[in-house]
């Protein structure tokens, strides 16, 4: 009589019961059980979705980026075959590379196509030029430079092609959108030629790897941020690693336990959890305005990044520190070992395993920063690859950012690009904390 | 026997290394100011009985025509300029003299100590201490350099703008006008907005991660097979391991153009950098935040709880949410506390996917702008360092400080009671 | 020491009127084996005390009968416990039901982190044994008294159940388990956490119970199995040596290691 009543009741457990009283507490568990397997199998599913919404995330984002990113490893250019004529050029197997530097290889180039494609009036030779990048002519120049005795003779060169080209190329051609209405009628007749012709294909984009930063999209590479991000955690490494150790050392094993110490702990974890942009102001305000570190280097970079890793490291270093046995320092100490034989003998090699994977992490969280580092500069934008740490560069996050505002569909590629070769930097230093800590994860 | 022979060679190398190194250190830090102030003297009275913006200008010219990178030769600059090589030829001179001469003393000094009697491995153990002490102060020092520079900072701004205009003001635009005759050249500095819009896209965040991370917690660890928690418990993992510059592109050129068109489709009108798409894409990395802090936390609910609830005939669902959460919930609160100050400091995927437009809205379709934002937009470029835009993101960054320290401070003292109440 | 091959169990493990029967039960933990073919009858009102040496098995045992050992995944058990004839390790049977019949107290007091109102009400409220709040009055203060808790805690329902002592906590956590009106309580050495004074007051309670429920309790003291219980079984290394009317079994053992056992030679 109640059954119904009670499987469908969403009401508190007093209000279902309403109509038992008569009955056995038996029968009523068995009464409420309906209710409750319904519960149950809601509950899990509610935590069933939650895990893989999670995972549907992550999938998505990943799916998203690659698909927009992997079309830069390719670059559309031009096959052609070119007389690098001395006469026009105005230079010869025996110029400085002064001279070659200043030879008119764009005008080369124009003439050339001019010559072979031959189009009709101004405003056609203005539209056959724009499809050539302007790298071509740099392509040309470099080609002389390695090799002089070239002049005047016939090279066949990949030349590469204007960004509008490459994207209709990659993209729109192959999926009959013919017309993307970046190119006009005669270019995309051009091009059709060329296609028929062999010409037209893409290759590998080796610039993207070893260029810097261009305005040129098609030119545009991550040389520079990458080796400008190489240098900044050079930096943050040889800081943060030892200072953190240290600091986890005197904490875990010499500090007296007195208020000053209990400060200096909670000051630390809550160091840990303060905004990276808050970082950024203080490395303005302290190492730029007083100490007058240039702006925009790797070494500033490093500074303001070590601050922010440091706390991490020492609370991993520290754990690290805890997990060794006290059997092992109390064998140290009953064979006359002072304190810091102790420590540095015994229990920092233990150690090690656990403060390097904790370091790890901490370099691959100041890896994938950017917020602190758009403060103190490093958005420059910065053509040239940084020498050394006190050469203006940028990192790798930030020309994301940097990017990612650009209008140029060509940009939007080059940022999914640089966020796949970001993400699997971190995939390589993850996976080594990963294989380090299973490896050295021994329990005493 | 007290010292080994290695213990003294250790001694004297800390004792020879250490204090040079140190000079150095100091030199290379106070060095600048240093030579920027005797500059100072030598640059053309016009330009030294200007304000300090151009002071700092002509300097930095100064610089650039010394090291040869510098165009535009300007004559009244060449004093300077060439007072700048003088010194700079000076000071490496100087430098290196006396730290080599202090090696020197030191080496000197030491090596007329090493005797038998001398505790050189006590004396040595000493300096590594000492050294390991001043490593630890580091971290000190950083809060300190952090509480300084943005409280002196914020100090400035609030000469120039009064703290109740700031903090109750409800206009913000921060455009110094080109004029300094020109009215409201000051621009104005109401930062209710701003705090609007951050609370704004962390309650949508918080909205998404604090229940999908709770329940995937619960899910992992009380229901999910050892198979399933192997795989999927990184996987969630990963997300938190993201840089945030990824999270702000997917936000800015996937998610909010979908939330538009979506809007759109529905006769919503949505704006192209809404709230919503920051806070949804904020909510996602903060998910595995919230789920491996309430993850430590649940666990650390000890199973005698749990049996006593099971050993009543209570269902799984009924332990956890009767039992295990209400005995975790202070950890949970600190969990989710530190959550919110993580949502209120991000600032990549609101720099990317959130506006300018400094809006006081509730509506998630908006465009609202927040405070890390005003800080990373009124940084991020030229600077002139008294400028009351310049001060005002530092302004903002001593609220967010504030805000985000007590957030953390009063968490990690409620998990930490949390934890002992279980030890 | 070894297993005992061909065992068979001394004394008397059968009972005419069985409330809950173990009929060739094995335990594993994944390999390794913790219960070796144990059959024991659990007569109804009657107090069973299980004792042994530590890891002799005992309270894994009482934890088969109401079906905790669920919770561990890697725990396998054979055999059959039949609880009025029914067997309770079968697919059909649900926990739920089967853990409102057969309670438990723990080793260790675990009050929830409720107050002690809540902490007693906890069961007839998932149970939806109360139809209203007075009935649900009715059934704290009832178990409470059961307890020997009421004329203590009658004044501050709504404290916390953690801010009371060892003992109370124990005897909150026996009212917590006979709120829910079960046939069998089972304890897994109730007293271990107490002082002498509380765990006289539980002996004295479990006495009481005896009327109305069937218990079975885990010992690690020899003197309390013989004050409280009727029959006293012993177990050793996972098998079930040997069971008899507990003044039996402590003046005049049967089995030689039940001997050992009680003179003290190991323990």
């Amino acid at each position: 009589m109640t059954n119904s009543k009670a499987t469908n009741s969403k009401t508190s457990t007093e209000a279902t019961t309403m109509t038992t009283t008569n009955l056995t507490t038996r029968e009523k568990v068995e009464l409420s059980l309906a209710r409750r397997r319904a519960a149950e199998t809601r509950f899990r599913l509610y935590g069933m979705v939650s895990v893989f919404f999670g995972m549907l995330c992550l999938v998505v984002l990943f799916t998203d980026i690659a698909s927009k990113g992997t079309s830069v490893f390719k670059q559309t250019s031009l096959t052609t075959e070119i007389t690098l004529d001395s006469g026009y050029l105005g230079i010869n197997k025996d110029s400085s590379i002064e001279d070659i530097r200043f030879a008119n290889f764009e005008g080369l180039i124009k003439r050339h196509f001019a010559k072979s494609v031959k189009p009709k009036g101004r405003k056609a030779k203005r539209e056959l030029f724009k499809l050539i990048s302007p790298g071509a002519a740099w392509q040309l120049q470099e080609l002389v430079l390695a090799n002089p005795t070239a002049i005047d003779s016939t090279v066949t060169i990949e030349l590469l092609m204007d960004d509008d080209v490459d994207q209709w190329f990659k993209h729109d051609f192959g999926n009959d959108v013919v017309d993307n209405g970046r190119l006009s009628e005669q270019q995309l007749a051009w091009l059709m030629t060329w296609i028929e012709e062999g010409q037209l294909d893409s290759h590998f984009n080796t610039l993207f790897f070893t260029n810097g930063d261009s305005r040129e999209p098609e030119l545009a590479g991550i040389h520079g941020a990458i080796k400008g991000t190489l240098l900044t955690l050079m930096v943050t490494l040889i800081l943060s690693f030892p200072i953190g150790v240290a600091a986890a050392i005197y904490l875990e094993e010499f500090a007296p336990r007195n208020r000053i110490t209990e400060i200096v702990e909670i000051n630390i974890n809550n160091l840990a959890a303060v905004p990276s942009i808050i970082f950024g102001l203080l490395g303005m305000a302290i190492f730029i305005n007083i100490f007058g570190v240039a702006r925009s280097t790797p070494l500033l970079g490093g500074l303001v990044l070590t601050l922010m890793t440091l706390p991490t490291i020492i609370i991993s270093a520290r754990a690290a520190i805890k997990a060794v046995p006290p059997s092992i320092r109390e064998a140290a100490y009953g064979l006359g070992a002072s304190k810091n034989q102790v420590v540095f003998h015994h229990v920092l090699p233990l150690a090690m395993p656990g403060m390097l994977t904790g370091t790890i992490l901490g370099m691959a969280q100041a890896l994938g920063e950017t917020a602190p580092l758009l403060m103190i500069g490093m958005v420059a934008f910065v053509v040239d690859v940084p020498g050394f740490i006190n050469d203006p560069s940028t990192v790798l996050p930030v020309q994301i950012f940097l990017w990612s505002d650009s209008p140029e569909r060509a940009f939007l590629e080059r940022t999914s690009g640089a966020i796949l070769v970001l993400l699997s930097f971190l995939v390589v230093m993850n996976t080594t904390a990963v294989i380090l800590r299973r490896r050295l994860e021994r329990r005493w | 026997m007290h010292s080994l022979p290695d213990h003294y060679g250790t001694l004297m190398a800390l004792w020879t290394g250490v204090p040079a190194l140190i000079l150095l250190m100091s030199w290379h830090l106070l060095e600048g100011p240093v030579i920027n102030h005797l500059l100072v003297a030598q640059l053309p009275a016009e330009i030294q009985a200007g304000d300090s913006a151009q002071i700092q200008l002509a300097i930095s010219k100064v610089h650039n025509l010394a090291t040869g990178s510098g165009l535009a030769a300007d004559a009244s600059l060449m004093p300077a300029v060439s007072h700048l090589a003088a010194l700079n030829e000076r000071t490496l001179l100087l430098n290196s003299g006396i730290a080599l001469s202090l090696c020197l003393i030191c080496f000197a000094a030491t090596y007329r100590r090493i005797k038998p009697e001398l505790r050189a491995r006590t004396e040595m153990e000493n300096i590594v201490n000492m050294l390991l002490l001043a490593s630890s102060g580091i971290a000190v020092l950083t809060t300190l350099g952090i509480l300084a520079s943005v409280v002196i900072e914020a100090w400035m701004f609030f000469q120039k703008v009064s703290p109740l205009e700031f903090l109750f003001g409800t206009t913000w635009s921060p455009q110094v006008a080109l004029r300094a005759d020109q009215s409201g050249s000051s621009g104005s500095f109401g930062a209710v907005p701003l705090f609007a819009g951050t609370l704004l896209i962390s309650s949508i965040a918080m909205i998404i991660a604090v229940p999908v991370g709770l329940m995937a917690a619960i899910y992992l660890s009380e229901y999910a097979s050892e198979n399933v928690r192997k795989y999927a418990k990184p996987a969630l993992e990963v997300l938190a391991g993201i840089p945030t510059v990824v999270y702000g592109f997917f936000a800015a050129l996937t998610v909010a153009p979908f939330i538009r068109v979506l809007g759109t489709d529905l006769g919503l009108e949505v704006s192209s950098e809404s709230a919503l798409a920051a806070g949804l894409v904020m909510g996602v990395m903060i998910i595995p935040f919230v789920s491996s802090l309430s993850d430590d936390v649940i666990n650390a609910v000890p199973q005698s709880l749990r049996d006593g609830s099971y050993g009543l005939g209570a269902t799984k669902n009924e332990t956890i949410r009767q039992v295990v959460i209400p005995a975790a919930l202070p950890g949970i609160v600190g969990a989710v506390m530190l959550a919110v100050s993580r949502a209120i400091g991000e600032t990549m995927i609101v720099a990317m996917a959130a506006g300018l437009a400094a809006n006081l809205t509730a509506n998630p379709l908006d465009s609202v702008t927040t405070v890390t934002v005003q800080i990373v937009t009124l940084l991020v470029g030229d600077q002139e360092f008294d400028s009351p835009k310049t001060l005002a993101a530092f302004a903002l960054g001593l609220v967010l400080f504030i805000s985000t320290l007590v957030l953390n401070f009063v968490a990690l003292k409620i998990v930490q009671k949390y934890r002992e109440q279980y030890d | 020491m070894q297993l005992i091959e061909n065992h068979k169990t001394t004394g008397i493990p059968l009972s005419p009127k069985a409330k809950l029967s173990a009929r060739n039960v094995d335990v594993f933990y994944g390999d390794k084996q913790a219960i070796h073919d144990v059959s024991l009858d659990i007569g109804e009102n009657e107090v069973i005390a299980l004792i042994g040496p530590s890891g002799c098995g005992k309270s894994t045992f009482l934890r088969t009968l109401n079906r905790m050992n669920d919770t561990i995944d890697i725990c396998n058990i054979k055999g059959e416990i039949l609880l009025d004839n029914e067997n309770i390790y079968d697919p059909k049977v649900d926990t739920v039901p089967l853990r409102a019949r057969v309670g438990m107290v723990f080793q260790k007091p675990n009050p929830f982190p409720k107050s002690i109102y809540d902490n007693v009400a906890y069961g007839p409220r998932i149970h939806g044994l109360a139809q209203s709040r007075v009935e649900l009055d009715e059934t704290v203060e009832k178990s409470l008294q059961r307890a020997g808790l009421w004329n203590e805690v009658k004044d501050r329902l709504h404290a916390p159940g953690t801010g009371l002592s060892g003992g109370q906590q124990q005897r909150l956590c026996i009212a917590r388990t006979i709120a829910v009106d079960p046939e069998v309580i089972l304890m897994d050495e109730p007293c271990s956490a107490l002082d002498p004074i509380a765990t006289a007051k539980i002996e004295e309670l479990i006495d009481d119970l005896r009327e109305k429920y069937t218990i079975a309790i885990v010992t690690h003291s020899m003197q309390q199995a013989a004050r409280v219980s009727q029959r006293t079984a012993y177990f050793h290394l996972g098998q079930l040596i040997e069971v008899n009317p507990t003044d039996q079994v402590f003046t005049t053992p049967q089995h030689e290691l039940t001997e050992a056992y009680i003179t003290g030679r190991f323990g």
